[in-house]
């Protein structure tokens, strides 16, 4: 009685902790120690939890040893490998690491499912149908975001498609949710397992088969979708084991993560069913290409001709990252500020592969945050802007956007890089963007096209300016 | 697992519909800059997932309720411990440009 009565105040502490860090990371200045409470708050409730040693079922005590022995293994392993990978990945690489985490939480979350369902101590038809629903969402989320992960990682370059995939898909889905109807029935029975472990098998496999035919353009929402999956699947199972500490932090994931998806899919002007079900990006760019050529120049005479403007807009995409041109392009930006010349930054709110990705890549290179706008607060001023430079960067500034109503991004919002004076793109070469589709900007007659490795442009940009001196 | 059948589902609802709102509330007025520390905070936060699977793990009896269990435990530190280096190490990165600013607005 006493062990039960630390153990759930520890969790309700965390709890509170956890929604308090959760608050804390909403603001910039306060967004470390955030992380941090949450943190103390996650190293006490797994503490407490080891008292619950004491108070296991008597069917369970002569395993305790063994059962023991495993956990704290398993605990080590898991801390030590993801440790590991969260320290070293580069930044990067970061979206498909935040992916995999969260895939192993729903897989977590999968795994409690089917460990209650094994011990029965299950009672009523509602338990259960709540087991098997929180196992349901958490082997999506799991096979899911291994997806996503591979997607990302680039692993796996093409959407997977084929005719009727939708219709199989539905059928999938229909077949595991049977299933789950046919676990909860037969419930401790002699047969009883086979479709547990056919539900199982038919979940994971719709996780699968739900994120292949999705572009890679997509999945920052996506795996903001299976954030929320997640902390759903938590929470139902938290209500499964009788912990309202895991109901309540999951609960607060699946509600926020929810919002975080839509204010994403928003973004991108793009309702969520339109992400998960119109197979985007796979259309190939209309038959009729833009008309016109592209122009290009050389990197000093793009520097000269940013170093005499009095105003420059910075567009960086994802390419830029690739590149790992940050530093250099920072460099290139205070010699302009030195010079006098007035730099901003916009970003796009799906810039990078994550919303927020490209502020971080940013912040990982010393710019200061006020130097960088958001979309809305900057799209007037492209118009009264003297050069708008481009660099990794092409769907989220392709004016099709705006016009061509057969684009498969048309009603996407885009910045109006194009309606700067001059129109400097950096680019590898004149290729289509993430989505596919051709790029009208870069045949206007204001932009100018500069080709090469983004690092190795700046760094001749940086040069070519240090060579005119100081105005 | 009498805190199992002691709580009662329409309990169960009213911390699903609080908690709910909380994350709403929490979220709402965040700066897309902060969208992905955010996501990555949050998948920290569901790794408490991890203390349902240890319990789950202590009353396992048989073969496979362990390696289910193991796994289980396994796949939910993992979830712990990488959204929280992932996160720390995103927000560590907003502290240097927080000292810039003032300096340069001192310049302008």
């Amino acid at each position: 009685m006493f062990i039960e009565y630390i153990v759930g105040l520890s969790g309700l502490i965390a709890a509170g902790l956890f929604i308090y860090g959760l608050k804390a990371m909403s603001s910039p200045v306060t967004a470390v120690s955030g992380i941090v409470t949450a943190g103390y708050g996650m190293v006490f409730v797994v503490g407490a939890t080891f008292l619950n040693l004491f108070n296991v079922s008597p069917d369970a005590r002569p395993h305790l040893l063994v059962n023991v022995a495993l956990a704290v293994v398993a605990l080590l392993l898991g801390c030590l490998w993801t440790g590991w990978r969260g320290r070293t990945v580069q930044m990067t690489a970061m979206p498909q690491m935040v992916a995999i985490f969260n895939g192993m939480g729903g897989g977590s979350a999968a795994s409690l499912a089917a460990v209650s369902l094994l011990s029965d101590h299950a009672t009523s038809g509602l338990h259960l149908s709540v087991t098997i629903v929180g196992a349901l969402i958490g082997c999506i989320s799991f096979t899911g975001s291994i997806i996503a992960w591979a997607k990302l990682d680039g692993r796996m370059r093409k959407p997977v498609r084929f005719g009727g995939q939708r219709i199989f898909n539905a059928a999938l889905f229909l077949i595991a949710l049977v299933l789950g109807a046919l676990t909860v029935m037969q419930y401790g029975t002699p047969t009883g397992a086979l479709p547990g472990i056919l539900f199982f098998g038919a979940a994971l496999l719709f996780g699968i088969c739900m994120t292949l035919p999705i572009g890679g353009a997509d999945m920052p929402v996506v795996i903001s979708l299976y954030n929320a999956f997640t902390g759903l699947a938590v929470g139902l199972e938290g209500y499964v084991m009788g912990n309202p500490a895991l109901m309540i932090a999951g609960m607060v994931v699946g509600s926020a993560g929810t919002l975080l998806t839509a204010l994403m899919a928003k973004a991108m002007n793009r309702s969520l069913t339109n992400v998960l079900f119109s197979n985007f990006g796979d259309t190939a760019s209309s038959a009729k290409g833009p008309e016109g050529e592209m122009k290009s120049a050389d990197p000093s005479d793009a520097a000269t001709s940013m170093r005499y403007a009095s105003s420059v807009i910075i567009v960086p995409g994802y390419g830029l990252a690739v590149a790992q041109a940050q530093q250099k392009l920072y460099e290139f930006v205070k010699m302009l500020v030195a010079d006098g010349v007035d730099v901003k930054f916009a970003i796009h709110p799906v810039a990078g592969r994550m919303p927020g990705h490209m502020n971080v890549l940013l912040a990982e290179a010393g710019v200061p945050y006020d130097m960088i706008y958001d979309m809305d607060d900057i799209n007037d001023s492209f118009a009264t802007t003297d050069v708008a430079l481009i660099i990794g960067a092409n769907d989220v500034v392709n004016p099709e956007a705006l016009t061509d109503k057969s684009s498969p991004i048309y009603g996407m919002p885009i910045l109006n890089a194009y309606k700067a004076r001059q129109v400097f793109v950096i680019k590898r070469g004149s290729g289509t963007g993430y989505s596919g589709v051709q790029n009208p900007l870069f045949f206007q007659k204001n932009c100018t096209m500069v080709f090469g490795d983004a690092q190795a442009v700046l760094s001749k940009m940086v040069e070519a300016v240090k060579a005119l001196g100081s105005a | 697992m009498d805190s199992v059948t002691s709580m009662t589902f329409i309990i169960a609802l009213y911390i699903f519909m609080l908690a709910a709102f909380t994350g709403y509330v929490v979220i709402s007025r965040v700066p897309s800059i902060l969208h992905t520390p955010l996501m990555s905070g949050s998948n920290f936060i569901h790794g408490i997932v991890v203390v349902g699977a240890l319990d789950a793990l202590f009353n396992a009896t048989t073969l496979t309720g362990q390696i289910i269990g193991f796994v289980g435990v396994f796949l939910g530190a993992g979830n712990v411990m990488g959204g929280y280096v992932v996160t720390d190490r995103m927000l560590a990165m907003f502290r240097p440009s927080q000292k810039q600013t003032p300096e340069k607005k001192g310049q302008q």
